[in-house]
């Protein structure tokens, strides 16, 4: 993988919190170590060499240092792709930010905004493949467009830095920019305007509707601002969602274990581990999968009901049978519980679900998730001394 | 999207129609086609479909659109409640 130039922005260098943090996952009062998004060392692209991924040849002057890239993936940007989407390297998966070259575009070429997370940058070359156009990266620290305009990274500031930055005055001689439908949340199109004198046009959500929107006029056709969320889209975001709940499932997973070990015996401590794993798998996969055919708007209601499914399921082949009313209770109670919690937690992850309904869906919850499982270890505890 | 709509009633999306001008960035923002111009103005078509992103509040040269913007997961809401709290302080993690 052909990323270098990474270079770490220690906490005295790091951009203000307000960008790096804010707004994502909630309202993020802009403190030094709000949400869950973003770690604490925030990674940035660093300078443009001929080390960029794709890098053909300079094209210009010397100075200007514009490298043109190929549209056509390679074997590792697809193995990097890939890895990414299992958490691995993913918050160093970023390329340089600047102006880049697709195929030779001349000063009436259009100018394409996107982020420096590599995966976006990959899609938007690989689009454009057989044009002539500008590639405009915003230093978004490695996060995708959507996420980084969540956060007001990929927004206004940025941007006009980075138009001043690259000489996109001189470079094209015309005043508009092409930017994702997905950047719009970080971006105010009419400071844009005001301040550089270039207007902004938000072409399409997809990268792959680019080559039938340059070919169409410039036309954004309803079908190309519809977000949608479909079954492959889920898919793909499974991966690094288990391996983002791997530490907590270890923690918890093993304390259970420990404890049933204790309480009860190598045999059911290794079922009541295997019912929270599962219970969490269904919570964190089984549910964002078949999200559109789990019953009710809520995510904690579809993630209790996935867990009744999956602890039925433990009954009838687990030996459910043989369990006393206690631990059939409790199963029944703690189970749907976890599940319903981290079916909440996908929320996060969704093209769909507004702060004001997982504000609304936590509140009501929280309290009865916390009290399902407490009365479940009450009734394992009772269970155990009837 | 087929069997994907979320609570209903719950969003914080505003629009003052009085001083919209119909320039139609929120229609072209919006990827959930809450907006619909109807003349010379836009007005809120379903707001149910809003997901508080914040694009068109941001981009209305005219400022009539407001909304209690934000991505909203649960793990980051728990994150900040915890710290507000003093209950655990800073936290790697990295969900988006």
């Amino acid at each position: 993988m052909k990323i270098h130039q990474v270079k770490k922005i220690t906490r005295s260098t790091r951009i203000p919190q307000a960008n790096a943090a804010d707004r994502c996952c909630g309202s993020g009062k802009g403190t030094e170590t709000a949400s869950c998004c973003g770690p604490l060392m925030i990674v940035a692209g660093g300078e443009i060499t001929d080390k960029v991924p794709g890098f053909i040849s300079w094209v210009g002057t010397a100075a200007e240092k514009v490298p043109r890239i190929a549209t056509s993936l390679t074997y590792a940007d697809h193995a990097g792709a890939c890895m990414a989407r299992w958490g691995i390297n993913r918050m160093r998966y970023i390329v340089p930010p600047g102006r880049y070259a697709i195929g030779t575009p001349g000063p009436d070429a259009p100018v394409l905004v996107t982020g420096n997370y590599k995966m976006s940058f990959d899609m938007v070359r690989n689009a454009l493949s057989g044009r002539n156009a500008w590639l405009l990266v915003l230093e978004t620290f490695g996060v995708n467009v959507w996420c980084a305009a969540g956060k007001g990274t990929f927004g206004t500031a940025e941007l006009v830095r980075r138009i001043q930055k690259t000489g996109l005055h001189q470079a094209v001689s015309h005043r508009q920019l092409l930017l994702p439908i997905l950047g719009a949340p970080g971006v105010s199109a009419h400071e844009v305007a005001k301040r550089t004198g270039f207007t902004v046009r938000y072409a399409a959500i997809r990268a792959e509707d680019l080559p039938s929107f340059l070919d169409n006029g410039m036309v954004t056709t309803p079908e190309m601002r519809k977000i949608g969320f479909t079954t492959y889209d889920r898919l793909v975001l499974v991966p690094v969602e288990i391996v983002l709940t791997l530490k907590s499932i270890a923690l918890f997973g093993g304390a259970l274990f420990l404890a049933a070990l204790l309480a009860n015996g190598f045999g059911a401590a290794t079922v009541m581990t295997l019912a929270y794993l599962g219970a969490v798998l269904t919570g964190v996969a089984i549910v964002p999968v078949l999200l559109p055919w789990i019953p009710g708007r809520s995510f904690a209601v579809k993630g209790a009901l996935a867990g009744v499914v999956w602890s039925a399921d433990l009954y009838l082949y687990a030996g459910g049978g043989s369990w006393s009313v206690t631990t059939t209770i409790a199963a029944f109670l703690a189970l749907p519980a976890i599940c319903a919690f981290y079916a909440l937690n996908f929320t996060g992850c969704t093209t769909y679900t507004s702060p004001s309904g997982v504000k609304k869906e936590m509140h009501l919850g929280m309290p009865a998730m916390g009290s399902a499982v407490i009365a479940a270890v009450l009734l394992l505890v009772v269970g155990r001394f009837l | 999207m087929f069997g994907l709509r979320y609570l209903e009633n719950v969003v914080t999306l505003r629009l003052n129609p009085a001083g919209c001008t119909g320039c139609g960035r929120c229609v072209e923002v919006c990827p959930h086609q809450v907006f619909a111009l109807e003349g010379r103005k836009a007005r809120i078509d379903d707001c149910d479909a809003c997901m508080e992103c914040g694009a068109c509040a941001k981009n209305c040269p005219v400022r009539v659109i407001t909304v209690d913007a934000g991505v909203g997961c649960a793990s980051g809401m728990i994150n900040e409640w915890l710290q507000y709290h003093n209950i655990r302080r800073g936290g790697g993690g990295s969900c988006c």
